[in-house]
């Protein structure tokens, strides 16, 4: 690898910016390819980048006889948590070490400190400002943990018109009852609303905030590697 | 919040080179079966030995540094091939059963 091709992964990553590595793996020749702009490369390679990029998932693809390392370096996944909650804490240093940016949700500005969230990226908008900023996408996990119609539901709402793998919202089964009427009566369909996940995490009988982070962060997991 | 320190491995390899060390990078370009690390995993390796990242569970990195630190003297790319260990050898391999490719290359 060309020193000048590291430093250019590392500034794209820094930038957020996806990109795929494509390496002669008999030569070591290398390019750097932006998969929303292929037009340079010839047809079947064009196509295979772009499909490695959408997949997100990196692959050895034969091309006119050459091996080819088609390595996809995708922004990282994100975790927009909505209320900066107590169990957001865990929350967010959870996620963090699982690979996902997390983003802070809350208009409590009480709530949302640096000091209870140091080093995450705090929005103190209300939740649909922020998530027509945000604009969550394929790789965008969403978490409410208000249980206050008036910060969840927008959120949720918002949510629910994303491609946001996940989507959950703390609340017992009756407070989660409640919410579907609300987002029903709003013109929701049931289909739509099944996407999420209420009451929040797999059930393993958490009780302390960690411990409902850790049921959160699985049920997460479990949605992006075995998506329904 | 920034990515775990354990996910930074280009981050790493540019700091080592920074500070005058050659250095190598192995990716796995291809699994087959029970793979433990799935493609793209990355290592990066320093001409004094160090490394981090992993390819596999444990089981062929040795392997992997020291090719890597043959990539760092001769500059010449490397395709490695790792295959299910026989139990009654001492050899290199995957003793979960899968099979990997592993590309060596030097930084620079």
């Amino acid at each position: 690898m060309k020193p000048a091709t590291l430093e250019r992964l590392l500034a794209d990553r820094a930038a957020k910016k996806p990109v795929v590595l494509v390496t002669d793996l008999a030569s070591g020749d290398e390019q750097i390819v932006n998969p929303d702009d292929t037009g340079a490369l010839a047809a079947p390679l064009a196509d295979a980048v772009r499909t490695v990029a959408r997949n997100d998932r990196s692959e050895t693809v034969e091309v006119d006889g050459r091996s080819l390392f088609l390595h996809v370096y995708n922004p990282p996944l994100r975790m927009i948590v909505v209320g900066a909650v107590h169990i957001a804490q865990p929350l967010a240093r959870m996620a963090a070490m699982t690979g996902y940016d997390v983003i802070i949700v809350d208009p409590r500005a009480a709530f949302a400190t640096e000091e209870r969230f140091p080093g995450v990226t705090i929005h103190t908008e209300w939740p649909d400002d922020a998530m027509a900023v945000l604009q969550p996408d394929t790789r965008t996990a969403i978490v409410t943990l208000t249980h206050d119609p008036k910060i969840d539901d927008p959120a949720l709402e918002t949510a629910l018109k994303s491609r946001a793998f996940y989507i959950g919202a703390l609340g017992s089964k009756k407070t989660h009852n409640a919410r579907l009427y609300r987002l029903h009566k709003n013109g929701f369909s049931e289909n739509e609303t099944a996407r999420i996940h209420g009451p929040v995490g797999l059930d393993i009988g958490a009780k302390s905030p960690a411990e409902i982070a850790v049921a959160i962060m699985a049920q997460v997991t479990d949605r992006l590697r075995r998506p329904a | 919040m920034n990515s775990p320190e354990w996910e930074n491995i280009l981050e790493r390899a540019q700091e080592w080179r920074a500070a005058g060390k050659g250095v190598a990078i192995a990716t796995v370009v291809t699994t087959w079966g029970s793979s433990p690390r799935p493609v793209g995993s990355q290592l990066a390796i320093t001409d004094d030995g160090a490394f981090i990242g992993s390819v596999s569970g444990g089981c062929i990195e040795g392997a992997v540094v020291g090719e890597g630190l043959k990539a760092i003297k001769d500059g010449k790319p490397r395709l490695l091939d790792f295959g299910v260990t026989n139990e009654q050898a001492w050899e290199v391999g995957l003793a979960c059963g899968g099979k990997v490719k592993v590309f060596v290359e030097k930084v620079g």
